[in-house]
């Protein structure tokens, strides 16, 4: 590397800094926003009434976070099954068509949901899953599983051929070794599939919004959304500027302490070539 | 756009006993391997074959959102030439490009800044990447409120400046590029992150030998580091294209297409269409063709990214 002089480095250090302001600006300006002003409290000083209301808001704030975090962890929890039981498979159990399947779900990827989800509304309907969090978890399973597949297979590849036949040496056939022993040492290939899985559910706006009808069920961004459409073209900012707070506020959490394991899904390979 | 995004098509080289004779314990792996993938086959044939195939069919139909459908043949492709779908199509390319260009622009700016680790880099790029954890549809509506909100908005600022109130969202031009903006904001660090992996890749040395020939940062840029990224560059430029040609969330939350329809998106085309005037068909046709166009474009850029790999 390049020696950088003093007075070089003072003002890289200044501009990373600002750029950093820069980017952490709307987010501090939206919470700031959101217990100041008329709306937050009587005499426009700090308050927190936007809070108040948002929570009031439809069928209330708590309502729609129960629905995000309900399809939130069936993703998780669906995304971990599927990913490390096929993961597994993928690089340990060599099986008829094994080939076939992998390429096909690497294919959904070069094929963008968005031109599916309308099929997919129709498909729902059939299996009764319309306006249901179930049925919007099976899709935000089926977008996860390309990336998740790749990241467990590639964890279990990364274990030592050994642990397979120590444990089946001690009496575990392949069920038994698998978790007894092997899910063990992909965990941190699972909490990285986990982490993605969480965050694009949690997020999610497209599928919601087409798939959930019914107000009751509707997730987070598709309430805010509704939100900021407004009543009577008045849209209530303060309530609009707490609710997304509220929103963003569970994904900012995770994503400060899990940051390595986010970053892990770009260095493992999966990610790039 | 979904965070995972492209891997490549890896082959699995793995070959099954040619022999006959099957050993009972390579059956037994066999029976395994098809039991633990079984969750995969069903999640990937249910939810992706099927609705692929019913796409293709409904293409086909008079399909309305309520009531019986009917095969109408090709009828629903005309729906290409409809001025609103041909409309929304050039401007998806124009905002695919302009936010491309800007977006690596910046994203390797961001890069090259906080590349190497010094004290306070790693919070600076925490900083850049932490948008990514935030939804696009709350991303949107963050920057909703700054553009509009008159109590807590941008123009406040403006306003204290002695400046007069910015119209954010009322020209076509101004909704376009006060959402490329929300775009470049929520995706910079994301892509930064892309070409930090690449950038990690390149030994020291090559750095070392190029300053050996004296070549300045300038220099070293152009002529060592980019060769080097190509295939992270290649990366980023697949996934921005693809998340831009797909482009929804940020315009149904920021402008809602307007002003006059001059933001409407495919993706918001397709919406409207199936959703909004219930009809499937032809939404289903119009989908046909946005994926065909995606699959085409997508393979050249896998072929090139393939090849950028190997060179």
């Amino acid at each position: 590397m390049t020696k950088t002089s003093a007075p070089a480095l003072l003002g890289r250090h200044v501009l990373s800094a600002a750029l950093a302001v820069l980017f952490l600006l709307p987010l501090l300006w939206t919470a700031w926003g959101s217990i100041s002003g008329t709306g937050a409290s009587p005499d426009g000083g700090i308050g927190m009434n936007n809070y108040a209301r948002v929570v009031d808001y439809g069928a209330g704030l708590w309502v729609y976070a129960g629905n995000t975090l309900a399809v939130a962890l069936m993703t998780v929890v669906g995304v971990l099954i599927v990913s490390s039981l096929g993961g597994y498979a993928f690089a340990r159990l060599p099986f008829p068509g094994r080939n076939v399947l992998f390429i096909v779900t690497l294919a959904i990827l070069m094929v963008p949901y968005a031109t599916i989800l309308i099929p997919l509304y129709v498909l729902l309907g059939w299996l009764g899953l319309q306006n249901s969090l179930v049925g919007l978890a099976l899709v935000m399973i089926m977008l996860q599983l390309p990336f998740s597949l790749f990241m467990m297979r590639n964890s279990f590849e990364a274990l030592p051929r050994e642990l397979d036949e120590a444990a089946q040496m001690d009496g575990c056939g392949v069920v038994g070794a698998f978790f007894r022993v092997l899910l063990r040492g992909t965990v941190p290939g699972l909490v990285t599939v986990g982490l993605y899985a969480f965050l694009s559910s949690w997020n999610e706006f497209i599928a919601p919004l087409i798939f959930l009808t019914d107000g009751n069920s509707f997730t987070l961004p598709v309430a805010m959304v509704s939100l900021r459409t407004g009543s009577l073209g008045q849209v209530d900012f303060g309530a609009l500027q707490a609710g997304v707070i509220v929103s963003a506020i569970p994904c900012l959490i995770l994503f400060l302490f899990l940051q390595r394991y986010y970053v892990r899904g770009f260095t493992s390979g999966a990610l790039k070539g | 756009m979904s965070v995972s995004s492209i891997k490549p098509l890896v082959s699995v080289k793995t070959r099954l006993p040619r022999s006959r004779r099957v050993s009972s314990r390579t059956r037994s792996i066999r029976r395994a391997g098809l039991l633990f993938a079984s969750p995969t086959i069903a999640v990937v044939s249910v939810v992706f074959l099927l609705p692929l195939v019913l796409l293709v069919w409904m293409a086909f139909n008079d399909w309305p959102l309520i009531g019986a459908s009917s095969p109408n043949w090709g009828a629903n492709f005309a729906a290409i030439s409809d001025p609103f779908f041909l409309d929304a199509l050039v401007f998806t390319l124009k905002y695919t490009v302009i936010t491309t260009v800007i977006l690596s622009v910046v994203a390797l700016g961001l890069a090259l800044l906080v590349q190497q680790s010094r004290p306070g880099t790693a919070l600076y790029r925490t900083a850049y990447f932490i948008p990514a954890a935030v939804g696009l549809a709350s991303s949107g509506l963050f920057f909703y409120s700054l553009y509009t909100s008159p109590e807590s908005g941008l123009n406040r600022v403006v306003g204290a400046l002695g400046f007069d109130s910015v119209n954010w969202l009322s020209t076509p031009d101004a909704a376009l590029w006060s959402t490329i903006t929300l775009v470049v904001w929520r995706f910079a660090g994301f892509y930064m992150l892309i070409l930090l992996t690449g950038l990690q890749s390149i030994p020291d040395e090559v750095y070392e030998a190029s300053r050996v020939d004296g070549a300045g940062w300038w220099r070293t840029l152009i002529s060592v580091t980019l060769p080097l990224l190509r295939p992270s560059i290649a990366l980023m430029l697949i996934l921005s294209v693809t998340g831009s040609v797909l482009a929804f969330e940020q315009f149904y939350v920021l402008t809602s297409g307007g002003p006059d329809n001059s933001t409407v998106t495919v993706v918001n085309a397709l919406y409207r269409k199936a959703f909004i005037q219930f009809d499937l068909g032809t939404a289903a046709a119009l989908s046909l063709v946005v994926l065909a166009f995606l699959l085409v474009l997508n393979m050249v850029q896998f072929a090139l990214l393939r090849r950028d790999n190997t060179a």
